[in-house]
């Protein structure tokens, strides 16, 4: 290991893909994988154009039909001021879309610089970061999230923010612990006898090569930032009205299911329920894809 | 130990914030922005929120310590009794949600375990993991739906009547914590379920087999007991999960648990109420971690016996 090997070993199959398509084509044939992507696919495709194709127009009320039960007219009934659930349904994925995975990004990009500073220089700010943060993940973040909304006020940024903070400790742990296996090998070596930055051996040298797992923890956490962001918005502390949101029109329907209005929160449950399993059997694949 | 100090700690400052220095003008939020100025500022020595924060924190954790809670913006009256009741309710909630899916849970990992990559392991793995990671909302806005508006078997309301002997209040309790059964039993069960594929492969459990044990006692003997040890870690950390179910469930339910307390809190900005609320719940969070600590090493006679590594 004198030498230091500039060169990859030649390769004898010439058929052999590159890692990225392996990937690609492990993830063709994982059906898990497939049926996540479908139904992720179809919300995005809803959240997107959901306008054009929906019967009616979502926040449009219509008193006399109030509350009628499914039909030919309204597939899946109408609420208590008489929009039209189904439409409600289709753009209801907008909101959601858009807040979940900005958090999620949010979380991505804190947790991994976070986790590449105390995986890389290890000693006194890892340890006083690391216990920081295990304290800091035993809080359930509802109540993280419920106190800062509070604090700060109710706005679509402030559930960015603070879902994404959440769960930036978790992405750091992921991260560090990936950095810890990687700084050893020879090639952070190399990049601190040439006397590289700590800046650059972290983000140039070392990133590219967890990527892997930052991917697989992303989509997790993509799973669960849709989980707390219908959640706070079941609460009224997430997306407000008049958004067609899934988890707000639950909140604002469910005190009538006991008079058998059952139309009114069923859809939007469904709705939540299918994105979030979808999107968790992408993680499923992706993870199973990347540790092959 | 100090993880959950630290934790605790932790909390108590973002409580501390969130809930007395990020709102900013306390007497002004209380009054509303007409008040005389000076009415503001004398609601606001009486409330002592013009002292610096340090003093103010030491002031609020002392008093939380000897069970002063502080006096609810909302009610106008003293905290703690709230607090008191409200984490009677949930404990009562939490207990019947943890009756039900701890050995429902385990059992459930065995039996995969047992029948693992056949149909049954398949059914019991797959369906965990799919209600696991839904939001308990929605879970029980389905269970809701399915066992109290149209079988009609099960109330929608988890407030009983008054006077309610204890069997009533369980019936009412009963569709309030499957949500959070649901949630648990995946987690539950896969560890339960990897924790028994581990133990079934060991050492140990080929010389019970060879050594000529009946199955029945090699599996309850010696691989379930190893398996289970993990699993209680697992539990304990759900606790923390369980914790912000309630918060959702007993909105749902409209149960007058701490989680409802903190909601209600929350909405009205009731700041007292909220910290104590929030304060608590991380406290019985500590709790629950160290007992799962002390389970653990009572379970598990390497660190019982205190032999080195």
């Amino acid at each position: 290991m004198s030498a230091v090997q500039t060169t990859s070993p030649p390769q004898d199959d010439t058929r052999r893909r590159s890692p990225m398509a392996e990937v690609f084509f492990s993830l063709m044939r994982s059906r898990t994988f497939l049926v996540g992507l479908f139904i992720v696919l179809f919300w995005v495709a809803c959240a997107l154009f959901g306008e054009h194709f929906a019967p009616y127009d979502p926040l449009a009320d219509d008193i006399i039909n109030a509350l009628a039960p499914p039909s030919s007219e309204h597939w899946f009934g109408t609420d208590q001021i008489g929009r039209d659930v189904f439409s409600r349904v289709i753009v209801g994925s907008r909101d959601i879309l858009t807040v979940a995975p900005l958090a999620t990004l949010l979380a991505t990009v804190a947790g991994t610089a976070l986790g590449l500073l105390t995986g890389y220089f290890r000693g006194i700010v890892d340890d006083v970061v690391s216990r920081i943060l295990e304290a800091f993940m035993a809080i359930p973040v509802v109540i993280v999230a419920l106190l800062a909304i509070v604090a700060l006020g109710t706005s679509k940024a402030t559930v960015i923010v603070v879902i994404g903070l959440s769960f930036a400790p978790i992405i750091a742990r992921t991260v560090r612990s990936a950095v810890l296996a990687e700084r050893e090998l020879d090639y952070v070596a190399a990049a601190q006898l040439r006397h590289e930055s700590a800046f650059h051996t972290m983000f140039v040298e070392i990133l590219p090569n967890v990527i892997p797992p930052i991917l697989v923890e992303t989509t997790v956490r993509l799973g669960y930032a849709i989980f707390a962001v219908a959640t706070l918005s079941f609460m009224g502390f997430g997306i407000q009205p008049p958004s067609p949101d899934w988890g707000l029109s639950i909140s604002s329907n469910y005190g009538m299911i006991g008079g058998g209005f059952w139309w009114t929160v069923l859809f939007d449950a469904l709705a939540i329920a299918s994105l979030v399993i979808g999107v968790n059997l992408v993680a499923d694949g992706v993870h199973g894809a990347l540790n092959d | 130990m100090s993880l959950s100090l630290v934790t605790l700690f932790l909390l108590s400052i973002m409580v501390f914030l969130g809930g007395q220095v990020l709102p900013g003008n306390v007497g002004r939020a209380i009054l509303g922005p007409f008040a005389d100025q000076r009415a503001v500022d004398a609601l606001n020595h009486t409330l002592g929120v013009d002292r610096p924060l340090l003093t103010q924190y030491a002031t609020w954790i002392w008093n939380f310590i000897r069970g002063d809670m502080g006096t609810s913006y909302i009610f106008r009256s003293p905290v703690a009794p709230f607090v008191i009741d409200a984490l009677g309710n949930s404990m009562k909630l939490a207990a019947v949600a943890f009756v039900l899916v701890v050995p429902i849970g385990i059992l459930g990992g065995v039996v995969a375990a047992l029948n693992l990559n056949r149909p049954l392991d398949r059914i019991i793995s797959l369906g965990g993991l799919s209600v696991t990671v839904l939001p308990e909302f929605v879970t029980g806005i389905i269970l809701i739906l399915i066992f109290g508006v149209w079988l009609r078997w099960l109330p929608i309301s988890a407030a009983w009547p008054k006077n309610a002997g204890f069997f009533t209040q369980l019936y009412y309790l009963i569709l309030p914590s499957l949500p959070l059964f649901l949630v648990l039993f995946g987690y539950i069960a896969r560890m339960a379920r990897s924790g028994m594929i581990e133990a079934l492969d060991s050492d140990y459990t080929r010389t019970a087999v060879l050594k000529g044990l009946p199955w029945r006692t090699v599996i309850w003997r010696h691989v379930v007991r190893n398996a289970l040890l993990p699993t209680i870690t697992v539990i304990a950390t759900q606790t923390g999960y369980l914790i912000g179910g309630l918060v959702v469930i007993e909105t749902l339910f409209r149960y007058q648990g701490i989680g409802s307390l903190i909601f209600t809190a929350a909405r009205g900005k009731d700041f007292p109420m909220l910290e104590s609320g929030i304060l608590t719940i991380g406290i019985v969070y500590a709790v629950a971690t160290l007992i799962a600590d002390f389970l653990y090493s009572v379970l598990n006679p390497r660190i019982r016996l205190g032999s080195d590594q």
